[in-house]
């Protein structure tokens, strides 16, 4: 059977890993490589490295350590922030990342997930979405990264998806805004109606605080996989124990490393 | 050691020469048929579709000589693909290493596609490559067509239907997992293939 996976995240500045609550006041978290080598020993099933910075900035990610993290690394990872184009994404994948993360630049120009399918297969293309409930309809976000800029559009998140889903991606990352940096939960609500509209793999983010959080998120929104941050950079939930959990509630996992 | 990857010119090769190197292997990047000479292993990686891929593998000459190889050949995913008779991706003709064909996974309820993470392997028998490896490990797929089980397969996998996890036939053997990505099995795996004794 098809484990559901586990999934930190590591937001990138300046070489090394940060994270902030409500996207705001970023503290340090350590180096890149030594955290992805921790994360990995001790059983995530993947990683994620968003360039917080990359995309409001309007440049791209620094290459450099995304080769590093892949001499490392053996298992997945996937490489978010600022990929506006066909080059900069092979860029990336030739590095040694396996998947890159679209967001702000699909949604700004959303032939760009079809430019990407066709150049590397869906299998590599991921479509992360920011979402945020407004007027009563989850509504997508872009420049998030960024306080000053970051601005709410009025697109539905549902239709999104099924747009990205249809243009090519090959996963989709539902980052619910309202629960991001809260550790009160993931949005069953919103990931449960995603999960409706989304054919090809969907991995939940934001909220996760507490162990039967992600219980809760694989059995009753059935998400794929499960990504969060501070609740790992803390060392608050080990990915041991965390699995050991899901295992015990039925949740199938993988338990061999870690 | 110096193992070929052969390079189809669709991208990442990184990942898995950095694994044969993270195993004392020296990987080469084969790009023709010249790139191979001096390797005692050939590695057939890939991503993307099988008939581009075919056709890459024909505009660079590489096709008589994956037909009898010399050496041990591992094709990862693609690559292992691309050892059967024919792909339904793209109707493509393969290399016809493997008797059977490459059909869609399907789809279904609860069965999304592509069918990507760690899945669970089981050997069917005894074979080196799988050396050392507990039945039902985990490895790391990603695909979305698979070949059903058949006279040369070595390992299953399930999701939706039982298909091909592994092949082999003689020095020719196939995964349709990410071995490079699969954390220790993966790494097991891989130094099997490298071992001496292994293919002798």
């Amino acid at each position: 059977m098809l484990s559901r996976r586990i999934i930190p995240c590591l937001d990138v500045r300046a070489g090394r890993v940060v994270k902030g609550v409500r996207f705001r006041d970023h503290r340090d978290m350590g180096d890149i490589l030594a955290l992805a080598q921790r994360y990995r020993d001790q059983g995530a099933d993947e990683l994620v490295f968003y360039d917080i910075t990359a995309s409001p900035e309007g440049r791209s990610v620094d290459r450099e350590w995304v080769r590093q993290v892949a001499e490392l690394l053996d298992i997945p990872f996937c490489v978010a922030g600022g990929i506006t184009s066909v080059e900069e994404a092979r860029a990336v994948l030739a590095a040694g990342a396996d998947k890159i993360s679209v967001n702000t630049p699909a949604l700004r120009r959303p032939d760009l997930i079809d430019e990407l399918a066709d150049a590397f297969g869906s299998q590599c293309v991921v479509v992360g979405i920011d979402s945020r409930l407004r007027d009563g309809t989850w509504r997508v976000s872009i420049d998030t990264g960024d306080p000053e800029r970051s601005r709410d559009l009025a697109r539905p998140t549902l239709e999104w998806i099924k747009e990205a889903v249809e243009r090519g991606a090959g996963e989709i990352v539902l980052n619910c805004m309202n629960a991001d940096g809260t550790r009160s939960g993931y949005d069953l609500e919103q990931l449960s109606a995603a999960r409706r509209v989304c054919r090809v793999p969907l991995v939940a983010s934001g909220g996760a605080g507490a162990i039967e959080h992600f219980i809760a998120v694989f059995q009753h929104a059935d998400v794929d996989a499960a990504l969060a941050a501070s609740v790992f950079h803390s060392g608050q939930i080990a990915i041991p124990t965390l699995k050991h959990s899901l295992a015990k509630a039925g949740v199938p996992v993988r338990l061999e490393e870690g | 050691m110096r193992v070929a990857v052969i390079d189809m010119g669709r991208g990442n090769l990184g990942s898995v020469c950095y694994a044969l190197r993270r195993l004392g292997a020296e990987p080469v990047v084969a790009s023709d048929p010249d790139g191979l000479s001096g390797c005692r292993r050939w590695i057939l990686p890939g991503v993307g579709a099988a008939a581009p891929a075919m056709a890459s593998l024909a505009e660079r000459g590489f096709v008589p000589l994956l037909r009898e190889p010399p050496v041990p050949l591992l094709g990862i995913c693609l690559g292992m693909q691309l050892l059967f008779e024919f792909s339904a991706e793209g109707a493509a003709p393969c290399l016809g290493l493997i008797p059977g064909r490459v059909e869609p996974l399907p789809s279904g309820p609860g069965l999304r596609i592509p069918h990507m993470g760690w899945n669970a392997v089981q050997p069917l028998i005894p074979h080196p490559l799988f050396a050392g490896i507990d039945p039902g490990r985990q490895f790391y797929f990603v695909h979305s067509f698979a070949a059903a089980c058949g006279e040369a397969t070595i390992a299953l996998c399930e999701y939706g239907m039982a298909f091909s996890a592994a092949v082999a036939s003689g020095r020719i053997a196939g995964v349709q997992f990410h071995p490079e990505r699969s954390g220790s099995a993966g790494a097991k795996l891989l130094r099997n293939f490298l071992a001496e004794a292994t293919w002798s």
